[in-house]
């Protein structure tokens, strides 16, 4: 079988779209082009392998859900919650995406061009090396990094246009970093600021230059630009609420 | 003492008799929470310690042990009670909220309680089960609401109608999801080795597959609560079904919390969270904010597992009950699991576990009947749950239109739980509700597994002995069959609600 | 719950109901193929000084000659004839006939009201809605008309022929089914003259809404959010003379720490919008689609808790629950935003 396969899946029902996609891979294929998507939901659903597919298109909800290696690059926005609960791999989107992005994320990077809708990286979380990315270009909405339990969140905001409420409600683990000033009254209670150094920096400077590379921007304004880094005020934000019969 | 209440009358007081105690210590050596020690010559006892788990009084070999539960009275009063004073007590001293262990206390009639069984006696014969057949194996999934047949040229009739997959039970009770961190890992092998030796099922709940189920993996159904711990695609592919709980008849309403100090290194790894970091479910699945939601998660997993798993859906029962099963049935699930308000907990807000929710058995008539009335009783196998605690809750529960039940306290009991409402301390000395390693080895898994089989074979004879009373070899014949049930003492509108006729009727 | 959609052409250009139902079948997968419904307002520009009056008549009963005395003492009927339909095989059956009145109410029996006309049309639609045994008023607004039926959206399209109709605004729902799906009347659109709503949600607050909306003579017999919504708009923008940007901010307030921080003026009318009208704040998740004949609203809970997508291509505004049903209507469409929570998108036709 060829390395590469190409699908038109126009008018085609996500079953049997993610069914060609699991077998052009069971077969050997390394890259996959999926073309004429409109609205199919869970494209590459529980996926496995290090293949890399190429979406044109709008696809649906639940994209890269459970996902675990292959690579997805969309030209198109996604709707909602692409990356839920992914465990690896990574996702490129050329454009924006809807509510709940990287909703449960367990490990992998996602990269979105333009703006995230409410409530992204909720609940993104870590384990030993698997430590879940979350890069947006564009704007993200509010409760951005709710119930964060871990991973790397970034906001490059590079419109201007951020606008979010309520940032890191209830974060217990992880950190999330926006570039340019955070006003107080925009975090949650039990996310506080905190100095981005120089460390952190080097930290970043490699996911912002991948981030960079997919979309042809110049990374170095960007590794250099003023961040305001969001962390838990504690690894218990709820301790305080009960007590016990 | 910074408050103006002071200590609060004992709960428990512990006595020894010391006649009788040869001081031999395995009070002191079982007692995890601390009761007992010795100073010189005498064993002391701190009785404001006791859980009332009896540990000590089972290990005592000459029983010499008392207990007495509140020892010291309060005026009587009937609306001030003992509780809602010790409440205020305790929240006037700590600004929060009341967090309580396993399930309901309130004092309200239990329905189950005034349902009566029938049995044949001369207008149809009573089944003899030594003699004849009685079936209680029990398929969970979707059936399929017509047949299409095709005859082939050798006149032979095939089936044309795919059949969705369906879980097969040979008794109609299963083990329900209490996850490894809210119990130990032994305590579920036990149960995990029970569901296999008796063909049945066990719930992971929300932690994850420890390694050590994997040889039970086929008769295990793996939970995704909102939390997502422990959830990728190897775990959802090794599960014989996927469970998503949407809600706790403990809690409805509400999520869970398991604090930093279970998540030891292996509750961590199976959670895939760090070590001692919180691991916090959210109240709603954050994907999941309305049904379409709910059937996009039900067939995101359907996907990524290829059609190839049932998918069950747990819900609390709450008001409108027959309408979320209607929602439910509706989303591409294969069986509603519904958990009344009695429903066991590790841990609950007090106020919701004794306020919030409905009875069990009035939300599984009222889902049974809004199923049958929209046609979607086939689309759905119904499991009841929450406190079904005998063989005879199990067959009211079937005949008020559930398909199996899932036990979750009585499968504690089993493995030696005296209900002392203390899993939340993390210290039981049974070994079930903590992970301290030698409170953990004290559960024998080759003893306990026996325990929990013989517990569901006993049930199991009797659900076939009271069958086979009331004329009926095989359960599908008493499903939904409110005809062989009758109320005792329940008023006019809970009869109309549970479709029940009153005893004489 | 379920998915809708919405379009609009500010130059009131027809559309014929072709691209709609194609956009509403997009998002089959939030439905249950028990229930879709379509409205658009300019289809009846023959009539256009009439209410046209969609009633759905169960054959069981004997409501016709019911409705018709109705009609008759409130007003006159100027035509009256069943809605053409086409069977379909796939809709859920009922005896129910489509039936429409081209209708004018005589202003004279409502005196003193502002609006006498629509003051006749809700007590009418209130009178027949839960007093004819076998009648349902489905809508009842001006050049408008609600299509609805028991079914998938291009099922229910197909039975009414939904492309031989031309409006300048539609709406319409792809219902996903929790209780009576039978019914053909339980789908939205709901419509009460001018208004009419399709709902993506369940508002938690109903009971409170119920309460508060029936103590102002509307009376809800569908038990449906739309309906609430509908009349609760109603009430706000035309009795109480409330800005439609005014009314929706009554219904999806801002929250009180927000409020807290606006300048002292902004503030005092947030905090007296919610105190005079806290009963009319829904609750829960939702995402509406409202419009009358002059312009098409959208708005989602404060907590953001349901999609909205709204897409502008030229003189047509869209909004949708997701942007594949707006690609399918509109593949060139030129730009796609997500609004704001509790931020109404408001589209105006030009007068």
């Amino acid at each position: 079988m060829a390395k590469s396969l190409t699908i038109d899946a126009k008018d085609m029902h996500y079953t049997p779209l993610n069914q060609q996609i699991r077998e052009a891979l069971a077969n050997g294929a390394r890259e996959v082009t999926v073309n004429g998507v409109l609205g199919q939901r869970f494209i590459g659903s529980g996926l496995q392998g290090d293949a890399t597919i190429t979406i044109n298109g709008v696809p649906g909800g639940d994209l890269a859900m459970f996902m675990s290696g292959p690579t997805i690059i969309v030209h198109g926005n996604a709707d909602h919650a692409p990356g839920n609960t992914m465990d690896s791999g990574k996702v490129v989107i050329h454009g924006s995406a809807g509510d709940a992005v990287a909703h449960s994320m367990r490990g992998g990077t996602i990269f979105v061009r333009d703006n995230i809708g409410y409530r992204g990286g909720i609940h993104m979380k870590q384990y030993e090396e698997k430590r879940p990315i979350l890069v947006v270009g564009g704007a993200a909405r509010t409760f951005l990094g709710e119930y964060m339990a871990g991973g790397l969140l970034i906001v490059l905001d590079l419109n201007e246009t951020m606008d979010a409420r309520g940032i890191g409600s209830g974060i217990h683990g992880g950190e999330i970093i926006i570039r340019g000033d955070v006003d107080d009254a925009s975090l949650a209670s039990g996310a506080k600021k905190v100095p981005l150094t120089d460390e952190d920096r080097a930290r970043i400077a490699p996911v912002i230059r991948e981030f960079a590379g997919e979309f042809g921007l110049d990374p170095e304004p960007l590794i250099n630009a003023d961040y305001t880094r969001i962390v838990p005020a504690s690894a218990r934000p709820f301790a305080g609420k009960y007590t016990w019969e | 003492m910074n408050n103006n209440i002071g200590s609060i009358p004992l709960r428990y007081r512990v006595t020894i008799d010391r006649d009788r105690c040869m001081e031999c210590e395995r009070c002191i050596e079982n007692c995890s929470y601390g009761v007992f020690r010795r100073d010189g010559d005498r064993i002391l006892i701190n009785s404001r310690k006791c859980t009332a788990c009896h540990r000590c009084l089972a290990y005592c070999p000459r029983d010499a042990i008392s207990l007495e539960e509140y020892p010291c009275d309060y005026r009587n009063h009937p609306v001030w009670t003992r509780q809602t004073r010790e409440d205020i007590y305790n929240q006037a001293r700590t600004g929060k909220i009341i967090l309580a262990g396993m399930g309901s206390v309130s004092n309200l009639p239990v329905i189950f309680d005034h349902l009566m069984l029938d049995a044949s006696q001369v207008t149809t014969p009573p089944t003899d089960p030594l003699r004849e057949p009685v079936e209680l194996r029990t398929y969970l999934g979707k059936k399929p609401s017509r047949l299409e047949l095709r005859r082939n040229p050798g006149g032979d009739v095939e089936l044309a109608t795919p059949l969705a997959p369906n879980l097969m039970l040979e008794t109609p009770i299963m083990l329900g999801h209490m996850s490894y961190g809210a119990i130990s890992l032994n305590a579920q092998i036990s149960m995990a080795r029970a569901a296999k030796e008796t063909g049945t099922y066990m719930g992971t709940g929300e932690g994850g597959l420890h390694a050590g189920l994997y040889p039970y993996q086929d008769r295990m159904i793996v939970q995704v609560a909102s939390g997502r711990f422990g959830v990728n695609i190897d775990y959802l592919e090794r599960g014989a079904a996927i469970e998503i709980k949407l809600g706790q008849g403990a809690k409805p309403g509400i999520g869970g919390h398991l604090t930093g100090e279970k998540v030891s290194k292996d509750v961590s790894r199976t959670r895939m969270i760090p070590e001692g970091s919180d691991a916090i479910s959210p109240a709603p699945h954050h994907d999941i904010y309305s049904t379409e939601d709910l059937s996009q998660l039900v067939r995101s997993i359907k996907e990524a597992t290829e059609w190839k798993k049932p998918v069950f859906a747990k819900i609390a029962a709450v008001n409108n009950t027959a309408e979320n099963v209607a929602a439910v049935a509706r989303a591409s699930v294969d069986a509603v699991v519904i958990d009344g308000f009695r429903g066991g907990t590790g841990a609950a807000p007090k106020v919701f576990r004794d306020h919030v929710g409905i009875p069990l058995e009035v939300a599984i008539a009222s889902a049974d009947r809004e199923l049958s009335l929209q046609g979607l009783r086939n689309e759905v196998s119904l499991i009841a749950c929450g406190s079904i605690r005998e063989s005879a809750d199990v067959v009211k529960a079937i005949a008020l239109g559930a398909d199996a039940v899932y036990i979750g306290t009585a499968a504690l009991v089993a493995m030696g739980c005296r209900v002392c409402g203390n899993c939340y301390q993390g210290l039981c000395p049974w070994g079930i509700a903590t992970q301290r390693p030698d409170l953990v080895q004290r559960l024998d898994p080759d003893v306990a597994s026996k325990q929990v089989a013989n517990l569901i074979r006993a049930w199991t004879m009797e659900i076939t002995e009271l069958m086979g009373a009331a004329g009926i070899n095989s359960i599908e014949s008493l499903r939904g069959n409110r005809d062989r049930l009758r109320g005792y003492m329940l008023d006019e509108n809970l009869l109309r609600v549970l479709d029940v006729k009153s005893v004489g009727a | 719950m379920c998915g809708i959609f919405g379009v609009m052409d500010r130059r009131r250009q027809m559309m014929d109901g072709s691209g709609i139902r194609q956009a509403l079948s997009m998002m089959n997968e939030r439905g249950s193929g028990e229930g879709a419904g379509y409205v658009a307002y300019g289809i009846y520009p023959e009539y256009q000084d009439c209410y046209a009056l969609h009633v759905f008549f169960d054959n069981a009963h004997d409501g016709r000659a019911v409705v018709d005395a109705m009609l008759e003492a409130w007003g006159t009927i100027e035509h009256d004839e069943a809605i053409p339909t086409y069977d379909q095989p796939n809709l859920r059956a009922t005896c129910t006939t489509p039936w429409r009145y081209f209708f004018v109410p005589d202003p004279s029996l409502a005196p003193g009201s502002a609006s006498p006309e629509r003051d006749v049309i809700t007590n009418l639609v209130m009178q027949i809605n839960t007093g004819v045994p076998g009648a349902q008023v489905v809508s009842s607004g001006m050049n408008v008309g609600v299509f609805k039926a028991s079914g998938w959206p291009e099922d229910v399209a197909n039975f009414y022929r939904i492309e031989d109709y031309e409006g300048y605004l539609w709406l319409a729902h792809n219902r996903y089914t929790t209780n009576n799906p039978g019914r053909w009347e339980q789908p939205d659109p709901f419509n009460l003259h001018d208004w009419s709503v399709v709902e993506n949600g369940k508002v938690t607050s109903y009971g409170t809404n119920r309460r508060y909306i029936e103590s102002f003579g509307y009376t809800c017999s569908l038990e449906t959010d739309s309906e609430l919504i509908t009349y609760v708009i109603d009430l706000l923008v035309r009795r109480h003379g409330l800005d439609i940007d005014l009314a929706i901010r009554a219904i999806a307030p801002p929250y009180w720490k927000d409020i807290d921080m606006m300048p002292e003026a902004e503030a005092d009318l947030n905090r007296a919008l919610r105190l005079a009208y806290g009963s009319a704040a829904m609750n829960g998740p939702y995402t509406v689609l409202a419009a009358n004949p002059d312009m098409m609203v959208g708005f989602t809970d404060r907590g953001k808790l349901r999609p909205m997508v709204v897409g502008e291509c030229g003189d047509r505004l869209y909004i949708a629950s997701e942007e594949a049903a707006i690609r399918a209507m509109e593949p060139g469409v030129e730009s796609i935003t997500m609004p704001a929570a509790g931020e109404p998108v408001i589209g105006r036709v030009a007068p």
